[in-house]
Formats: C-alpha cells, sequence, structure tokens
C-alpha cells in the first residue's frame, strides 16, 4: 500500500470522528443553552475551547452565544475543524484514497458529503439544530458501518482504525481538561446542583450519560465520573478504549508486515498508563497534569505512526 | 446554414430506423416519456453518488460538474464498425512508426513528405527522445481517435489524440448505466462488450515493461491529484486494472528506477501509465516548477528502467498542423492508401491556405495547432461579425499557429428530451490499445453529443454531453 493512501485513509477517519464529535459538543452546548441560560455563555465557551478553535473563534467573534458559536462549528468554512470542512476533507481524502476504499464506503462518504452540503448550506434554524446533529451522527454511523461491513480487514483497515481512535482519545481528553474543574473534588460543592448539571454534560458530550447508569453502581460524582471517562475499557470513547483500540491496530499491522515499529511501543506505554489505575492517584497527580500530558503522548503517538508508515515521506 | 441539406441522421432513416436501429427502434416506441424521463434522473442521481463528475479549470473552487448522458444509444453495425477499427488500426500502426521514425532516422523528412521546421519547431517534440526506442517499440500505448460522420459510408478522423487521451471511463460507466437501467434491451439486441477494457489495458501496458522486468510487471496510474479534471478517470482505471494510484510526490528514483513510497518501504515501478503532460513529467528536464512529475524519471526512462504510457514527446504526432500529412504519413509507413479519410484542412502557414482562410472565415472551422478541448477555436457560421475580424487578426498576427476546415455537417443521433426525441450531432472517440504485440481496438467507445439544438461543440467542457456507444454483433 502506498504510504499517502494509508495517510489517506488515516485523515479521512480522523476527519470523520471530529465531525461526530462536533457534534455531540453542540448537542450538550445546546441543551444546557435551553435549560440554564445564565450558564450559556461559558458553556458555549467551553465548547469552542474543547474543539480547539477558540483563536480563530476570538478572531472573528466578541462574544459566545449559540447561533454564533453552531455557526462556527457546524458551517464556517474559515473554520478548519467546522463539520462542512473536515466533511470536505473527509471527502477529499476518499476521493485520493478511492481505490482503496469499497464502492459502499466510498458512497457513505459521498452521500453523506451532499447530504451536508444541503443541510448546512444556510444556517441552521434553533428549531432544526437537533435533526442537524441527529443527521451528522447518523451519517457517521453510515459510513462506520460501512466500513466494519465491507472492509477486508487487513492494512487498510487498521489504518482506518488508527485515525479514528487517535482522534477520539484527543476529543476526549480534551473534554475532559475544559471541564477538570468540574470534576475537581472541591467538598463544598458537591451534591450542589450545579456539579451534577456540568457532570451530566461532560457525561452528553460524549453521549455517556446513560451508559454511565448502566456501566457505573454510583452515584455522579467526580471520582466515577472521571473513572468512567479515562479509565472505564467497556466505555467506547474512553480514554483506555482508545488506547486499547490503537495498540491492537498496531499489533496487527506489525504482525502483517512482520515488522514491528516504534509506534507499537509508544502506544502501548500510552496503554500501560491508563491500565490498573486509581483514580484517587490521578486526582493526587493532578488530573490537568495527567490529561496534558496523555495529550501530547497521543500527539506523539499520531506523528510516530505518520513517519512509522511513511504517510508523507 | 440557409440551403444546406439537413444532416445525416444515424438512426432515422427516410423509411423508418435506419438497420442497426431496427429493434432499439421498435423498443422505444413501447416506452412511455415520463418513465424515461425517471430514468434519466435516476442515472444523474447515480452518477452524482458515484462521484463520476468532472473540474472545470479556470474556476477557483468550482463545484464539480456531470456531463450529460443521454439515454437512447449510438448504434453502429458490424460492418460499420469493422471498417472503422481496420481505419484506426492502419492509422494508429502509422503513428507509432512515424514517431520512431521522427526521433531517429528522419526518413519522412528526407523523403521531402513532411517538412523538417514543421517538426524542429514543435513545442511537443522532444530532443530528449532523440536516438531512443521505447521498451517493446511503442510510443503510444493508448489513442484515443476522434472521428466525425457525414454520411452512410463518410467516416472522418478529426484528431489523433496520442498523448493522453480521456474519456474511457465515460465509455464504461455509460454501459454500466445502460445495463441498469434496460437491461431488457441487451438481451434483445446483441452489443459488443466493452468492460475487458481495463483488463485489456493492464495487459497491453504489461506487455510493454522493460525487458529487463522480471517476474510480472509493476503497472500504476501516475495523476496530478485529485484537482484534475479528469482526476474521477484516473481513480477508475487504477481501480479497475487493480493497481496503484500515484502522484508525483509518491515517486521517486531508487537504484536507477522509479519507484513508490509504501507503507513497507520503496517499490519499484516497471510502467508507469502517467497522465501528466510531458511538460510536467520530470522537472529536471522540462518545466523546473512542476510539482507534478518524478525528479530525475527521463534518465531512468533513458537507461530502459521503465516504460512510460504514453511515451513523452508522442504530441509531436496529433498536433493539428501534422495532422494535416496525416494521408501521406499512413502511405510512407504503411505502403497502403489511408482507410479512413482526413478532413481537408488548410495550414494557415501557407500564405495562399491563409489567404484563402481569410475570404471564407465565415464558412470554416479554424482551431489552434496545439489546442484541444475546444477551447481557443472559431466556428465560423456561428460567429458574429466582430468575432470573425477579431480572429482575422490573430490569424494574421500568427498564421502559422492555425489550421481550419470546412464546417461539417456532422451526423446527428437523437437524445431524448421532453418532447421526445430531437436529432443531435455527434462524434466518436474510439479507444486503440497497442502492445508490441498489436492493437486492440475495444468495439465501442465515447459518443460525445452537442446537447444544443444545431450546435457542433461536443466537448464536455463546453456544455457536451454523452452516450452509449453500442457496436452489434454478427
Amino acid at each position: 500500500m502506498l504510504g499517502k493512501t494509508a495517510g489517506g485513509l488515516y485523515w479521512m477517519f480522523r476527519f470523520l470522528e471530529r465531525a461526530e464529535n462536533t457534534a455531540r459538543l453542540i448537542e450538550a452546548g445546546f441543551r444546557i443553552a435551553l435549560t440554564r441560560s445564565s450558564d450559556a455563555e461559558a458553556e458555549w465557551r467551553s465548547v469552542i475551547t474543547t474543539s480547539a478553535v477558540r483563536q480563530a473563534y476570538e478572531n472573528k467573534h466578541d462574544g459566545y452565544d449559540s447561533a454564533r458559536v453552531t455557526d462556527f462549528l457546524l458551517r464556517d468554512t474559515d473554520n478548519p475543524s467546522s463539520v462542512l470542512s473536515v466533511m470536505k476533507q473527509a471527502r477529499n481524502n476518499a476521493r485520493m484514497v478511492r481505490t482503496a476504499l469499497t464502492t459502499e464506503v466510498w458512497l457513505a462518504v459521498n452521500e453523506t458529503w451532499m447530504l451536508f452540503n444541503e443541510v448546512l448550506k444556510e444556517p441552521v434554524e434553533e428549531t432544526e439544530l437537533p435533526d442537524v446533529l441527529a443527521t451528522i451522527r447518523q451519517q457517521s454511523g453510515l459510513v462506520r458501518g460501512a466500513l466494519h461491513g465491507t472492509m477486508l480487514r487487513n492494512d487498510l483497515y487498521d489504518f482506518c482504525r488508527l485515525g479514528t481512535f487517535i482522534e477520539r482519545a484527543d476529543s476526549t481528553a480534551r473534554i475532559i481538561d475544559v471541564k477538570y474543574y468540574s470534576l475537581l473534588p472541591a467538598p463544598s460543592f458537591v451534591g450542589s446542583s450545579m456539579d451534577n448539571v456540568q457532570w451530566e454534560t461532560l457525561l452528553r458530550s460524549v453521549s455517556a450519560h446513560r451508559s454511565f447508569r448502566w456501566a457505573v453502581d454510583s452515584e455522579f460524582n467526580a471520582t466515577s465520573i472521571a473513572s468512567f471517562l479515562i479509565l472505564d475499557r467497556r466505555m467506547p470513547r474512553s480514554l483506555a478504549f482508545s488506547a486499547g483500540q490503537i495498540v491492537d491496530n498496531l499489533g496487527q499491522l506489525a504482525e502483517e508486515y512482520d515488522m514491528p515499529m516504534p509506534s507499537y511501543d509508544m502506544a502501548r506505554a500510552l496503554r500501560a498508563r491508563l491500565k490498573d489505575r486509581d483514580i484517587n492517584a490521578i486526582f493526587e497527580e493532578g488530573l490537568h497534569e495527567f490529561i496534558t500530558s496523555i495529550l501530547q503522548d497521543v500527539a506523539r503517538l499520531g506523528q510516530q505512526i505518520e513517519n512509522d508508515y511513511r504517510f508523507t515521506r | 446554414m440557409i440551403g444546406k441539406p439537413s444532416p445525416f441522421d444515424e438512426m432515422q432513416g427516410p423509411d423508418g430506423p435506419r438497420y442497426p436501429y431496427a429493434t432499439y427502434g421498435d423498443w422505444f416506441a413501447k416506452q412511455n416519456n415520463e418513465r424515461l424521463a425517471k430514468k434519466t434522473s435516476e442515472a444523474e442521481a447515480f452518477f452524482r453518488s458515484t462521484g463520476i463528475t468532472f473540474n472545470v479549470y479556470g474556476q477557483t473552487d468550482a463545484e464539480e460538474r456531470l456531463i450529460p448522458f443521454d439515454l437512447v444509444p449510438r448504434i453502429l453495425s458490424s460492418r460499420e464498425w469493422t471498417k472503422l477499427a481496420k481505419g484506426i488500426d492502419q492509422r494508429v500502426r502509422a503513428i507509432n512508426a512515424f514517431l520512431h521514425d521522427i526521433y531517429n532516422r528522419q526518413e519522412i523528412i528526407r523523403a521531402g513528405i513532411v517538412p523538417m521546421e514543421l517538426i524542429a519547431k514543435n513545442d511537443a517534440f522532444l530532443p530528449q527522445m532523440i536516438d531512443f526506442s521505447p521498451p517493446g517499440g511503442v510510443y503510444t500505448h493508448i489513442v484515443g481517435t476522434d472521428i466525425v460522420r457525414t454520411g452512410e459510408d463518410d467516416f472522418f478522423v478529426l484528431e489523433d489524440n496520442a498523448r493522453t487521451p480521456s474519456g474511457v471511463s465515460y465509455m464504461l460507466e455509460n454501459r454500466e448505466t445502460m445495463l441498469k437501467m434496460f437491461p431488457e434491451l441487451f438481451s434483445k439486441v446483441k452489443v459488443q462488450p466493452v468492460s475487458d477494457y481495463p483488463k485489456e489495458l493492464r495487459r497491453s501496458l504489461e506487455g510493454s515493461a522493460p525487458k529487463s522486468c522480471g517476474g510480472r510487471p509493476c503497472v500504476a496510474v501516475l495523476t496530478p491529484g485529485i484537482h484534475n479534471s479528469a482526476y474521477y478517470e484516473h481513480s477508475f482505471l487504477a481501480d479497475q486494472m487493480g493497481v496503484e494510484l500515484v502522484e508525483g510526490h509518491d515517486l521517486r528514483v531508487v537504484g536507477g528506477h522509479i519507484a513508490m513510497r509504501t507503507t513497507k518501504g520503496y517499490k519499484v515501478i516497471d510502467v508507469l501509465y502517467r497522465r501528466v503532460d510531458d511538460e510536467f513529467l520530470d522537472p529536471l528536464t522540462f518545466n523546473p516548477n512542476s510539482l507534478l512529475g518524478v525528479p530525475g524519471i527521463m534518465d531512468v526512462y533513458r537507461a530502459g528502467n521503465i516504460a512510460i504510457a504514453n511515451a513523452p514527446g508522442t504530441g509531436v504526432a496529433d498536433d493539428k498542423a501534422i495532422y494535416s500529412y496525416m494521408p501521406q504519413i499512413v502511405e510512407f509507413y504503411t505502403g497502403d492508401r489511408a482507410i479512413l479519410k482526413n478532413v481537408e484542412t488548410h495550414r494557415c502557414s501557407e500564405p495562399q491556405s491563409l489567404q484563402y482562410v481569410l475570404d471564407n472565415l465565415a464558412d470554416l472551422v479554424v482551431k489552434e495547432v496545439h489546442g484541444s478541448g475546444g477551447y481557443g477555436m472559431l466556428v465560423g457560421p456561428a460567429a458574429s461579425k466582430q468575432e470573425l475580424a477579431d480572429f482575422a487578426d490573430k490569424l494574421r498576427a500568427r498564421p502559422g499557429n492555425y489550421i481550419a476546415q470546412p464546417t461539417l455537417s456532422l451526423s446527428t443521433v437523437p437524445i431524448f428530451t421532453e418532447s421526445g426525441l430531437a436529432p443531435r450531432h455527434v462524434d466518436l472517440r474510439p479507444f486503440a490499445l497497442v502492445s508490441p504485440t498489436g492493437v486492440n481496438i475495444i468495439p465501442g467507445g465515447l459518443t460525445r453529443v452537442a446537447l444544443t439544438e444545431g450546435s457542433l461543440v461536443v466537448n464536455s467542457s463546453q456544455g457536451g454531453g454523452t452516450k452509449d456507444t453500442w457496436v452489434l454483433g454478427d
């Protein structure tokens, strides 16, 4: 396989994952804005920060409200991470690696791109926002389903999955980092309604407010939520799950190519940092410091994968 | 065009459908227009979701466009095709012999048939190809000969596209679309298949690999990238052949060979089907600013370590000035008269011809010698007085840059419109594959159709559409 093709697949699935994550973030923010208008501005600011586009946003807008933030995140072509921008890049990548995709995956991506262009042609009315966000999530599911259902389980597939999970680990880590203050165990706030709402938003940002209730036999509290998002291997958007998937895919590549690469060792080291850990120890280390270093590890790992498999040189 | 006889229609004869269209005509008469209109929009939706689109140059961030597809096939009888195929075969062999001669002994110039300056002053002539024979002796692995028709037995070659002819993906997709839309038709009418083209192309390319290549040759398609107008075709052909689609930055010289960067290291390529123009092929040899090519590929090529399809420098055989000499070129190399006719061509470089062209501009089609895609041409009968005057100035300023031809009364084939069938002008581009063992012409081709009533411009960049092209079995 061409290095360019591997890179094209990897980035295509990073972009698709990013579109989906953005939709989830907006959904959570929108809920806050609806239910607690006094917190709306802060919530939208944190959504923008989590998406890592704060500078670009503030260059353009002088305040935070749902209309401007959702437009910036969904439609603005000046925002390289807007859903329209990333979908365009995902589809360009799909065209570039067309020969490596099954017809079904290609059709799913191309149709998704056409559909997004249609539903995001005009600014989205507040009444339509839930439908539009649902469409984005559904289309992501469609592409993922086509991938799972039709692609050979070979190196092509591994690069697709690596893109997905590097992006997801990065996204989940950012969400935790931006909201970490609401997770800090401050006894005076525990049990206050503000904390509960913040925690629920946090879970909603990764569509996990219900699975938390199913999986965790505990009240909402800082340690149980942090543990769920960071360490729980059952939770498909947790850091531990993402790291585990990355190790699996790199392991399969090492086996298929009979060529273990430095990225495989780095991924195993990352997984080890998230395995059999006590959440309280992480709090003692400092949650922000911990997440910051995880973010750095994920970024370095992504770079190493690009080098190991010659995406660009 | 007042007073001219109406053009030859390939479907409707004076007494009902012409022979090749007999069965189709019966079938069509039983269809209802609403169903056909629905089929047309289904076909468009299919083209869009499949991404069978092209980009238009000169517009930044331009929308990808569909080439309109018309559901009435263009049908040729087996007899008509056999004659065409013979003529193309002959012409393609002559072109390859001509190219070899031009870059080696230049006997045709010594014989006084083609003037020296036409070659020497030709931008498409590449000194780097002098005294060199490409692997297997093949220059034009793929040729798309543009053919027009004016009557029952009157076929003319309009252009010999010997560089990187495009459109074959439409030939294949149009057939797939017709099979999907009207499967019942194909059980009624025996149509020769075109679907083997990718397999034949790969076989033909592999057959042209350098002798030094051991084992099955590694073939790759070189594209300028996703923004190229024909990118869809590049990826389609790579996909259908089961070979890699590469860009310049995927390739480099490794140990005297061209190799592509894979996830496991560099892998040698034996045959490169390049869809990048000569000028951009090698920044060390040609345009130094090119990012589309591979630095050093010409050295590797001259060392005999890679086959490039089509060979660099083939453009010298297909420009419109050389075209005017094609009947003599065919005769010189094959010893036979050309089976396919040329369109009468006035070389404006010759003072007498220039005067004739200026005097008759309103009746002629004038083309740039190196132009393509219908750009920069003048269709006299359709031009305003001002346009004619402006063009006459251009002609006087650079006469050698132009040739002129009479306005042919191109044949028509009906297209489907809301009010039923309506005749429109067509041309035909069959595709010939050349390998060291012979010429292989796929029975069919790309029929381009001018969708505007009366228009003669069929180019997709100028609003033309396409049709499926049927060659009937015996």
